[in-house]
């Protein structure tokens, strides 16, 4: 409970000591690894929980094949710097293994095609848990999720069945089949995040920083032309400085106009705007109210 | 700046998912758009936005218009960061306020003014203090609908003070609001001349948060690191969380159940060496001695013991959909020990409605009895009351897996 003084001090403390207790009761535990701040931040937490040993997991990254570069390329130069395992899920190989359809329309997203590759990954490995850096805060779905999430053989998650979660005590005792997710930085918002890489000065891929490119703009939002994005006769394309405050799919993942340049640039941007996280750069929430929900239930993070 | 875990007590009738709005809302704390959201689904003739909406969470709580799951929404202000637990007031649902009330500091106990003290009241009082929590704000709503009484006030307060001397809370206020038209919960109302008190958001923002420091050092070991590689081949720390107390280079201890005596050489955090350690840092202890140790090991000064039993009274509150089966081995997870128990007898039954204590044989869903257990080998702790920290464990069926109860040693 609250007894530190400094916030990040007991959200740091927090996360460790759920890092530290998904490595002691679980098997085969693995740290999902997306390439976004957040899960920067958990790699940045698990060297303070672990070292000087090494990891008692690998990263695991499930490539949609839609991504950034630049996220690529920085998960890359991460994974050889810390020298831990990366153990990377294509979900182009998904696609042709069980020949999925992808999404229709302008801006295809893979995040339901995701799945897929993100439970094989599971199986082949035998992972019986998943570390994440899914935030409560983020979405109201995700405000109701445990810090020890029981998923089953579907990968499946049942709002109306979870856990209770008392105190700080984990109970990541599953039956066979079954997995869980574990969520270090639940508590954690999306200030909170940024604070704490500025305190500790994390280095981040150059995509959150402000740069000049390409776009087009749909509706009221800028999504980045790209070898997946070919605008079309009628769009409107501009090149505005923008920075990206999320990063997903570059076919689903919107940019945001902005000119910061630091970390602090970032932080004040964000305390001024008031269009939460994933409202502003999410084309794959607003299908429905509900959207998460439903991918959740379906194994999604 | 520190953070303060609350939770909100109360029925939807109660007003309790507009109060919470209201301070979400009224705090800037709601985002343009969710905000938008929200609007179209207001449904209400003249009203803008209904607050009770943002506290919303799934879709099945949408359909049955009532709070299920704890879902747990996040403020700030200048002075605090704030959590809400945000659990239903429901009796089917003690379990979930239970799960909420265990992870706070402070429980906002909302009270209807026109009908004053329920037996919901002490219900929720009860499971409060019973989970350990020291403060509680009472929250006198909908008083806008009486005229702003103060004699009401003053009775729900008095009537409250009677059923206080039950229960062990610490720190109780009082504090006449409307959540619906703001009365005293961002700002003082003009609307209670007669209230001396502060708002709702400034007694959060100012009440004491209390701390394990000050009681006897606890420490269990979490987890082992030793990389045996070349440049750290003695390295042997011993990381795990400070439950209470503190611990220093030079301390004296004991490793438990082994009975070892040894010294503190090196206290780590984050890989920098400290002198001290506080109850709630995560650091990895050094030892002079090269001991066997592992997860679940107990490291306490050797002048500060803690109980050591294999029988053990304790509350428990009951999780789960199965009851409970007199005789049936469970397991019991004591911080990061694993044992195997079995419940010897039912000693009472503790109805939180109307504070009935009655012989019972059998355990239900959301029912809190007070137990005796025996245990496979014996556990090192402190009675609840004493060390909140070192003094809980969950029982976890043995098939299943679920955790079905929540205890409290006595």
């Amino acid at each position: 409970m609250s007894i530190s003084n400094n916030y990040l001090e007991q959200l740091e403390n927090e996360a460790i000591y759920i890092l530290r207790e998904t490595a002691a009761q679980f098997e085969k535990p693995a740290l999902l690894f997306s390439g976004g701040k957040d899960s920067i931040v958990l790699v940045h937490l698990a060297l303070k929980a672990f070292r000087p040993g090494k990891f008692p997991f690998p990263l695991v990254h499930i490539d949609t094949g839609h991504n950034f570069p630049e996220a690529i390329a920085f998960r890359d130069k991460l994974v050889h710097e810390i020298g831990e395992k990366l153990i990377v899920g294509n979900v182009e190989d998904s696609i042709k293994k069980y020949n999925l359809k992808e999404t229709a329309g302008k801006f295809p997203s893979r995040n339901a095609l995701q799945t897929y590759s993100l439970l094989d990954t599971i199986q082949e490995n035998e992972f019986d848990a998943c570390i994440g850096g899914a935030r409560r805060d983020e979405e109201k779905a995700r405000a109701k999720e445990r810090i020890f999430s029981v998923r089953d053989d579907f990968g499946q998650w049942d709002p109306k069945l979870q856990r209770p979660e008392l105190w700080d005590v984990l109970n990541g005792k599953v039956q066979k089949g079954h997995n869980v997710r574990v969520f270090p930085i639940s508590n954690w918002t999306e200030l909170d995040v940024w604070n704490y890489i500025q305190k500790y000065n994390i280095e981040l891929p150059s995509l959150y920083f402000a740069h000049n490119r390409e776009c087009i703009l749909h509706q009221d939002k800028l999504v980045a032309t790209s070898q997946f994005i070919q605008p079309e006769k009628h769009d409107t394309v501009v090149v505005e400085k923008v920075r990206y405050r999320t990063v997903g799919d570059m076919t689903c993942t919107a940019a945001v106009p902005s000119s910061a340049a630091t970390i602090q640039d970032i932080i004040e941007d964000i305390i001024q705007t008031r269009i939460s996280e994933r409202g502003q750069t999410r084309l794959d929430d607003q299908l429905s109210e509900a959207a998460m929900e439903d991918r959740k239930k379906q194994g999604y993070f | 700046m520190n953070t303060l875990r609350f939770i909100t007590a109360g029925n939807v009738d109660d007003g309790k998912s507009t109060l919470i709005g209201r301070l979400l809302y009224d705090s800037d704390s709601i985002h343009t758009d969710q905000l938008g959201v929200l609007q179209k689904q207001t449904k209400q003739e003249g009203v803008d936005i209904d607050l009770s909406l943002i506290t919303d969470g799934l879709r099945a709580e949408r359909e049955q218009g009532i709070t299920i799951d704890v879902a747990y929404k996040y403020f700030s202000t200048k002075k605090r960061k704030f959590i809400i637990a945000d659990a239903p007031g429901h009796e089917q649902y003690t379990r979930n306020m239970v799960t909420g009330a265990s992870n706070s500091d402070l429980i906002i106990l909302l009270v209807d003014a026109r009908k004053g003290i329920t037996e919901q009241t002490k219900r929720h009082a009860s499971i409060g203090s019973l989970m350990g929590i020291k403060k509680a704000i009472i929250a006198i709503n909908k008083i806008d609908l009486l005229n702003y009484s103060e004699p009401t006030f003053n009775q729900i307060k008095a009537d409250f003070e009677t059923i206080k001397k039950e229960l062990k809370y610490d720190a109780v206020t009082y504090i006449p609001v409307s959540a619906l038209v703001g009365d005293n919960i961002v700002r003082k109302s003009e609307n209670t001349p007669w209230y001396q008190g502060k708002a709702l958001l400034e007694t959060l923002e100012s009440v004491e948060l209390n701390t394990t420091e000050d009681l006897a050092s606890r420490f269990q070991v979490q987890w082992v690191i030793r990389p045996k590689d070349e440049k750290y081949h003695d390295y042997r720390g011993y990381a795990g969380l400070v439950l209470s107390g503190a611990y220093k280079v030079g301390d004296i201890v004991t490793i438990l159940p082994a009975r070892i005596e040894t010294k503190i050489v090196k206290v780590e955090k984050n890989g920098e060496e400290i002198n001290w350690a506080l109850a709630g840092d995560n650091v990895v202890l050094h030892f002079e001695k090269e001991i066997d140790i592992s997860r679940g090991d107990t490291v306490v000064l050797s002048n500060e013991l803690p109980t050591e039993s294999a029988e053990i009274t304790s509350w428990i509150s009951w999780l789960d959909t199965q009851p409970f089966q007199l005789g049936k081995t469970y397991l019991l997870q004591h911080r990061f020990k694993n044992v195997r128990v079995k419940v010897q007898a039912i000693n009472q039954k503790w109805n939180v409605n109307d504070w009935e204590f009655t012989k019972d044989t059998t355990i239900g869903l959301n029912d809190i009895a007070q137990i005796s257990l025996k245990t496979n080998q014996p556990l090192f702790y402190d009675p609840f009351d004493k060390n909140p920290k070192s003094g809980n464990a969950i029982l976890i069926d043995e098939t299943s897996y679920n955790t079905v109860g929540a205890l409290m040693f006595l």
